[in-house]
């Protein structure tokens, strides 16, 4: 009976493999990707990391650069941001609490877990300071403790936003200020029922008067009921002042990073798109967001291709779906984007830089690396080129995940990786370390012994 | 009608194997039921009770299965080998309903229904089956 199951099984997946394994790559970056035939199998294809120590390995850079981890031993690091005074905070936690409700959740769910981290969610902001600009990070602290799986994180005149899983939350900054001083003041709830996706983005207008944050789908597609999806799938923009919300955009799946484009003020996004529809669909994007647009979640994808999973359909939505700007290509799963600056050097000066965490719905794995999309025009331009590699060998052994990047305007690139629970560094080498000169008079804070 | 004076009718089928088989059909019927149930509401809850009552069903399945090979191997006078084939080839289209059903909301359509009419027959053929071979040798 066992030998049958297992024979059965092998069946299942010599149909799967016939069915998709030979699927040559197409070419899924830019605005107008390849879209073949939708096509799951009996079993979607699935290929998780495996972990493993960093050691004494790091990650790739391009020739010019270098890397150096400079803060380790973190709760589940995602986003990162930096402060004025050149600090570094880190937003640190696990959320989610979606239920399994079918026998394929409960198998799916052991089967992702995985790939992932295992240890405690750290629910806080670390903040990093490297008083005398030698690039190393030697002073580190909490800045403050016990939020709901913090991950948006945004700055703007003295106010420090906070997108925690649940609710927008706001501490008061001063600078050089090394922990909160007070508990953080309530900006409006956010929707956090069942969180399926539960990563909170966030990016502030320039002027600090609007926040915009990025709410996930409760489901991939749908399956968890049309009525779990009320406020999901868009991106809300807040009043600072009041927490008055209203939908920005909409359709929009799981938008897990935002960032306002330096020169313009557009506001911009990564989206993970829908799985189980094959190797090559959906690919994931990056797009300026158009305010009042629908991006099509979950009716259509990449603009009037219909999604059959959605029941009832709605052919009027499907119509009036806009296509994003510039394909990352499938199951990458982006979750960080940041603009670059002129700090970083000639080749990745002009463009963005885009966090790729790595697939699963992919028997050959996408992702798993930095890129960075060049911009000509404020305008995406060209293929994305791999700015930092070397998170997953071959053979599926995976030191890294890349999560939130943020670019430094002193010259480098902050790259959160919440599998070995590491934040990264990348400078280019003909730079000194850190222009930032040492501030006598600011209080340190306390170095946590290694 | 078995006699109660002829011990070696007093047993059809063994009360167990019994269990096993017949408790395949409510569970197929009810994924059934509430396949049909998704297909007019689109209310996904119908579809979730699809998934789980097929993994009862094929748990049944399986026992029942193992049963009834155990019983072809054994040295006996008829064989169920109709209810073996019938119950290997249950085992296996449920195993194929089960995996159609993990597929995310409409996904499951119209495939799942399809499977679920299937393996309802099935169920009952197989039950009818091994019901009737355990008869017809306590007949004998």
């Amino acid at each position: 009976m066992k030998r049958q199951h297992h024979l059965l099984i092998a069946g299942a997946y010599l149909t799967l493999l016939a069915g998709c394994g030979s699927d040559p790559d197409p070419v899924q970056h830019g605005p107008n990707p390849q879209l073949p035939e939708q096509g799951r199998g009996l079993v979607p294809s699935m290929e998780i990391a495996e972990p493993a120590p960093w050691g004494n390995e790091k990650p790739r850079v391009p020739d010019g650069y270098e890397v150096t981890a400079i803060a380790t031993d973190l709760g589940i690091p995602r986003q990162t941001l930096v402060l004025p005074n050149g600090d570094i905070l880190i937003a640190e936690g696990r959320g989610g609490k979606a239920p399994a409700l079918r026998p394929k959740d409960m198998i799916a769910g052991v089967i992702k877990a995985k790939g992932t981290t295992s240890v405690e969610s750290g629910n806080r902001l670390t903040l990093l300071r490297d008083a005398d600009g030698d690039g190393v990070y030697e002073g580190r602290g909490v800045f403050a403790d016990g939020l709901n799986a913090p991950y948006g994180l945004a700055f703007v005149d003295n106010h420090l936003y906070v997108a925690n899983q649940d609710a927008l939350v706001m501490f008061p900054y001063e600078d050089g200020q090394t922990r909160a001083s007070a508990p953080p003041v309530k900006i409006t709830d956010l929707p956090s029922e069942i969180n399926h996706h539960w990563t909170k983005a966030l990016a502030a207008s320039p002027d600090g008067q609007f926040l915009y944050v990025g709410i996930g789908s409760n489901s991939n597609i749908t399956e968890r009921g049309m009525t779990a999806e009320a406020n999901r799938a868009m991106i809300w923009e807040v009043d600072a002042k009041t927490g008055a919300h209203r939908p920005y955009a909409t359709g929009l799946r799981n938008p897990t990073a935002l960032a306002v484009q330096p020169d313009t003020g557009t506001l911009w996004a990564v989206v993970n798109e829908r799985d189980e529809l094959g190797p090559n669909l959906v690919p994931d994007y990056l797009t300026s967001v158009r305010e009042g647009a629908f991006y099509g979640w979950p009716y259509s994808y990449w603009g009037q291709n219909v999604d059959p999973r959605v029941r009832p359909q709605d052919p009027k939505k499907v119509v009036a779906a806009v296509k994003p700007d510039y394909a990352l290509g499938s199951h990458v799963a982006a979750l960080g984007l940041s603009f670059s600056d002129s700090a970083m050097g000639t080749p990745f000066a002009n463009g963005a830089f885009v966090g790729e965490h790595g697939s699963w719905n992919r028997s050959e794995p996408s992702g798993y690396k930095v890129v960075f999309v060049p911009f000509r025009g404020g305008r995406p331009s060209g293929d994305p080129i791999d700015f930092v590699t070397g998170f997953r060998d071959a053979d599926g052994t995976t030191r890294g995940r890349p999560v939130g990047v943020t670019v430094d305007p002193r010259g480098a690139l902050i790259i959160a990786d919440d599998l070995a629970n590491t934040i990264w560094r990348v400078t280019p080498r003909n730079r000194a370390p850190s222009a930032r000169a040492p501030s006598p008079g600011v209080p340190q804070p306390e170095a946590k012994p290694e | 009608m078995a006699n109660a004076n002829e011990p070696s009718s007093a047993r059809a089928i063994h009360p167990l194997h019994a269990v096993l088989l017949a408790s395949t059909i409510p569970l197929y019927l009810g994924a059934l039921l509430s396949d049909l149930a998704y297909n007019s509401t689109y209310h996904i809850q119908w579809s979730n009770f699809a998934s789980w009552l097929l993994v009862g069903a094929m748990l049944f399945t399986g026992m029942a299965l193992a049963w009834t090979l155990v019983t072809l191997l054994r040295p006996h006078a008829r064989r169920p080998l109709v209810t073996f084939v019938l119950l290997l080839a249950l085992f296996a289209l449920g195993l194929l309903n089960s995996l159609v059903h993990a597929r995310d909301a409409w996904g499951t359509m119209p495939e799942g229904l399809i499977l679920s009419v299937i393996v309802t027959i099935l169920a009952v053929a197989a039950t009818w089956s091994g019901f009737s071979t355990a008869t017809r040798r306590a007949n004998t």
